[in-house]
């Protein structure tokens, strides 16, 4: 497997409501960002791009075509998608560079939320015909996952509160962080409960926004001439789309990528966790191996800001910068999709 | 075998399962800039500060380029016919009686096409290089939607060659 590089991560600041933008008008500043990082002119820098969206958050049939309009692809380029979380296009890119196929690549994702009711939206992610005709929303989801912790005492709503209170006290130094501050677990546990047993504050608010990310072979990184982090592992695994075939107060799918990926290989120094509600960071620190040495989401994680299909990439991204900036040496980056942690995706990135 | 058996093996060959979701739907800053001169009855292009494109209606972005359309063009209502299909099948819902002309149509000044009607001509008499003009409605019927124009129809101007339809003439 040839290293890859991680040179250059832009994210959008995470905004509850982006007003009238359109994907172009939410893809195109963070594209031209990223690109300018790198000194690139335009996508046709790269040998590849691929994004990450879905159609149905903003309600606009074919919102993923019309994004292209971003990237000035005349002449055509070589141009990928995932329906998913950008973290699945850094994977296809992965791929890509691996089977020699290309040499560098630009990832996006973006997510317009505002426009539907989020929750309800993701029910159309279940099965066809036992799950999405109940209407199943996520926070129902989860709020059945983190039943299932409380009862089994994996977890106390304690434990919960002090991973919303941690995430608001990191956020306060992510200046696109969407919920930060200082707030102590009593108060939270003071505030009643949403949807029991979970409280507003355990689920990551609704958000708009985009990212995007420049990588390549390490021998064309150090063309460019340009610092970077290095993808060391990177897996995805996929449970039962079944609840009751599957044991919630764990992630089986997330133990066995990050086996695959490597992280137990050396010391973890960060973690960048996409863990939309506060239950599932304990399920996620435990699946990926993480002691307490380890300093969990530095960023405020998704609790503090949520771009659907476009966190997962953030989570890399975030690690690879911090990375760059030689804040730590080696860290993990994780990312999730679909209901209770469905499936899940691992990266390792270490130092150049 | 049992009855009750029977009825189990019954193939079932589909499911009811609606789905509803509700959106508050934006244009985009571009398109709203564009919809709000069309409630006035004006076309107002965007031009690529790249390329020189003029697009109609914009959308943020040259494709081409994939920078943003700022400059606003304020656009003459007379176009060209790029190219047109004839309607015979009556769409459920559209009030307009087949046989009618859809277009494509390229706004003097705008380097991209789009669609509207067609009107005070027989079809048979459509052709790529047509000159056409806009027929807005009463103001007292507009939007904030390109059906402001109920139409376009031919006017007297020769025909522009296919190959010039659109193109960036030299300033
Ligand atoms: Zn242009």
């Amino acid at each position: 497997m040839r290293d890859i590089a991680i040179v250059s991560f832009v994210q959008s600041d995470c905004v509850r409501d982006a007003g009238a933008r359109n994907e172009v008008e939410l893809i195109m500043p963070v594209v031209r960002k990223v690109l300018d990082n790198v000194g690139l002119e335009s996508a046709q820098n790269v040998d590849f791009t691929c994004s990450g969206s879905c159609d149905y958050l903003q309600g606009a049939a074919f919102a993923f075509v019309l994004g292209v309009d971003a990237l000035g692809a005349v002449p055509p380029i070589k141009e990928s998608h995932v329906e998913m979380d950008a973290a699945w296009a850094l994977y296809e890119a992965v791929l890509k560079i691996q089977s020699g196929q290309a040499e560098s690549a630009l990832l996006y994702g973006f997510g317009k939320s505002s426009p539907g009711e989020l929750p309800i939206v993701l029910s159309q992610q279940l099965d066809p015909y036992y799950l999405a005709p109940l209407w199943l929303d996520t926070v129902s989801s989860a709020a059945l996952q983190a039943r299932a912790m409380l009862d089994s005492g994996e977890i106390t709503e304690r434990e919960m509160a002090e991973v919303v209170a941690r995430s608001r006290k990191n956020a306060k130094s992510n200046p696109h962080a969407q919920l930060k501050g200082d707030v102590s677990a009593d108060e939270l546990l003071n505030e009643p409960t949403y949807l029991s047993p979970l409280r507003k504050h355990d689920c990551c608010p609704v958000s708009d926004g985009a990212c995007a990310m420049v990588i390549a072979t390490v021998e064309q990184a150090k063309k460019w001439g340009k610092p970077y982090a290095v993808l060391k592992g990177i897996d995805h695994r996929i449970e039962s789309a079944h609840f009751g075939a599957r044991d919630l107060t764990k992630s089986p799918s997330t133990e066995a990528a990050a086996k695959a990926a490597g992280v137990a290989n050396g010391p973890i120094d960060i973690a960048e966790i996409y863990a939309p509600f506060s239950h599932q960071e304990i399920i996620l620190k435990k699946a990926l191996g993480l002691g307490d040495d380890t300093v969990i989401n530095p960023s405020g994680g998704v609790l503090a800001g949520n771009l659907m299909m476009a966190s997962g990439l953030s989570r890399i991204g975030e690690v690879a910068m911090r990375i760059i900036n030689g804040e730590c040496k080696r860290g993990v980056a994780h990312a999730t999709s679909g209901h209770a942690l469905q499936q899940n995706l691992v990266a390792v990135l270490e130092g150049a | 075998m049992s009855d009750a058996n029977k009825e189990a093996l019954e193939p079932i060959t589909g499911i009811e399962s609606p789905v509803y979701l509700d959106y508050n739907f934006t244009a985009g800053q571009a398109t709203a800039r564009f919809l709000t001169k069309v409630k006035e009855g004006k076309l107002v292009g965007q031009r690529c500060p790249s390329c020189r494109n003029v697009y109609i209606p914009p959308r943020g972005a040259c494709a081409a380029c994939g920078v943003a359309t700022n400059e606003e063009v304020e656009l003459p209502h007379k176009a060209t016919v790029q190219s047109f299909t004839i309607v015979y099948i009556p769409i459920p819902g559209n009030p307009i009686k087949p046989p009618y002309v859809i277009a494509n149509l390229v706004v003097d000044g705008a380097n991209i096409s789009f669609l509207h009607l067609l009107s005070e001509c027989k079809n048979e008499d459509v052709r790529i290089g047509m000159r056409v003009e806009a027929k807005w409605k009463d103001p007292s019927e507009w939007g904030f939607a390109m059906e402001n124009i109920q139409y376009f129809a031919p006017i007297d101007e020769p025909d522009v060659p296919a190959e010039e339809i659109g193109r960036l003439k030299d300033a």
